[in-house]
């Protein structure tokens, strides 16, 4: 007779250790089956300063916490482990990892995060590592006294690539659009910053590169001209977007691949609820991940209590 | 010293003895950072399935970890962790950069063909 959870939760980032927590917590058999390493985007945050209750702590600390809670109620973790397949439908809920061990539980809730998003161009997978970065904290300084491209119009953008100065000599700030998404602040402080020169209406094409990077081509949208830039590196800050690849065999997703749930974060299958990032809103903070978590497992308590 | 649960390699005398001593090694040289702590995460969950490898860490400012930042295969490199492997003594593989644990399960596989313990 296969262990049957009463609760599994898919992704244990912020959302996902939350539910685990109330869930275990209310004696509920849960289990924890995540992708990554535990925490989700979460432990790609160097400082968290807006935290209620913690004047500063790091992404990693506070991913541990969280984690170490989880299990001190009993939770069950399984970290690094490739979701394969699953039936929602069924009765219990099935969920495939690895390709081959599976999973039953009588509720899921799907967590599964975020992942920044890619420009998918030549070069950009080739050279990674090799001037193609996602993170100005990590990489910034390998490119001391050289020039760089940052792509993006937000806020992460252009903060980080004023962040980058203190490295580079030239930062050239490539948005595809004629205005930034960013707050008013941050454009005002790369507009004053005399090492960075802004392509407007302008997206990358193509990254070169021997070992390392050395050039990216930029085409500027309205004329379509083309222009080669020398460079040894290019930071990419274009966002995040929803792991939900495969989610729209069972759940339904909105046309950016979030997942739409109710106010008690209830998706349209019965008994399978979602959290965090995942799900279509417009806040992607901490502590509105911990929220949807808490309601999520608070949800998915009751729906094993009525039915 | 990084704050993970493998093996910390604090000098290079003490990287030149890890390799010498083990026929298999994966070293991650990198901080406690984004692109790092995933791989540090990864490194751990391995560590019991694959007992024929040592897995141990070394941090990357430390000056110590020179014999890494400047190996002729860790070139063009651009993005923390270096990740090393070697087999008696030799470096045989090097990626830049965050990894997933099928990209560090296929190395693994390919360069220590040993059979799992």
């Amino acid at each position: 007779m296969p262990e049957i959870f009463d609760i599994i939760i898919i992704g244990g980032g912020p959302a996902g250790l939350t539910a685990g927590i109330y869930a275990s917590r209310a004696r509920m058999k849960t289990l924890i089956l995540n992708e990554g390493t535990v925490g989700g985007q979460l432990v790609l945050t160097h400082e968290i300063a807006n935290y209620p209750g913690v004047e500063s702590i790091s992404g990693f600390q506070l991913g541990n916490i969280m984690k170490k809670q989880a299990l001190t109620f009993g939770c069950k973790i399984r970290s690094n482990v490739q979701v394969t397949g699953f039936d929602y439908s069924a009765n219990p809920k099935i969920v495939e990892i690895n390709g081959s061990e599976r999973f039953f539980g009588r509720t899921v809730i799907l967590s599964p995060g975020g992942e920044p998003r890619m420009i998918h161009v030549p070069g950009e997978t080739e050279f990674k590592g090799r001037g193609v970065s996602y993170c100005a904290t990590c990489d910034g300084d390998f490119f001391t006294g050289k020039d760089i491209v940052v792509v993006g119009g937000g806020n992460s953008a252009l903060e980080e690539a004023v962040s980058l100065t203190k490295y580079a000599s030239n930062v050239a700030v490539v948005h595809q659009f004629d205005q930034f998404q960013a707050f008013p602040y941050a454009v005002e402080e790369a507009k004053a910053n005399p090492k960075i020169k802004f392509y407007m209406e302008s997206q990358v094409r193509n990254i070169l590169g021997d070992d390392s990077v050395k050039q990216v081509e930029i085409e500027h949208l309205p004329t379509g001209g083309k222009t080669m830039l020398s460079v040894d590196g290019i930071f990419i800050f274009i966002g995040y977007i929803a792991k939900t690849q495969g989610f729209e065999k069972c759940v339904i997703l909105n046309d950016r691949g979030e997942i739409i749930v109710g106010t008690e974060m209830q998706t349209n299958v019965p008994g399978v609820f979602a959290a965090g990032d995942c799900i279509a809103k417009r806040y992607r903070q901490v502590t509105t991940a911990v929220a949807d978590g808490t309601i999520a497992a608070l949800s998915a308590i009751e729906y094993l209590r009525t039915n | 010293m990084l704050q993970t649960n493998l093996t910390h390699v604090l000098t290079a005398s003490a990287h030149q003895k890890l390799i010498q001593e083990n026929e298999n090694v994966m070293i991650c040289c990198g901080r406690m950072g984004p692109m790092c702590i995933p791989v540090y995460g990864i490194m751990e969950e391995l560590e019991p399935e694959y007992s024929h490898v040592k897995f141990a860490d070394m941090e990357f400012d430390n000056p110590e970890s020179h014999p890494i930042r400047n190996a002729p295969e860790c070139k063009g490199f651009m993005g923390i962790p270096f990740t090393v492997y070697y087999k008696n003594g030799k470096l045989v593989k090097a990626t830049s950069s965050i990894q997933s644990m099928p990209q560090v399960r296929s190395i693994l596989e390919a360069q220590f063909d040993n059979k799992k313990q």
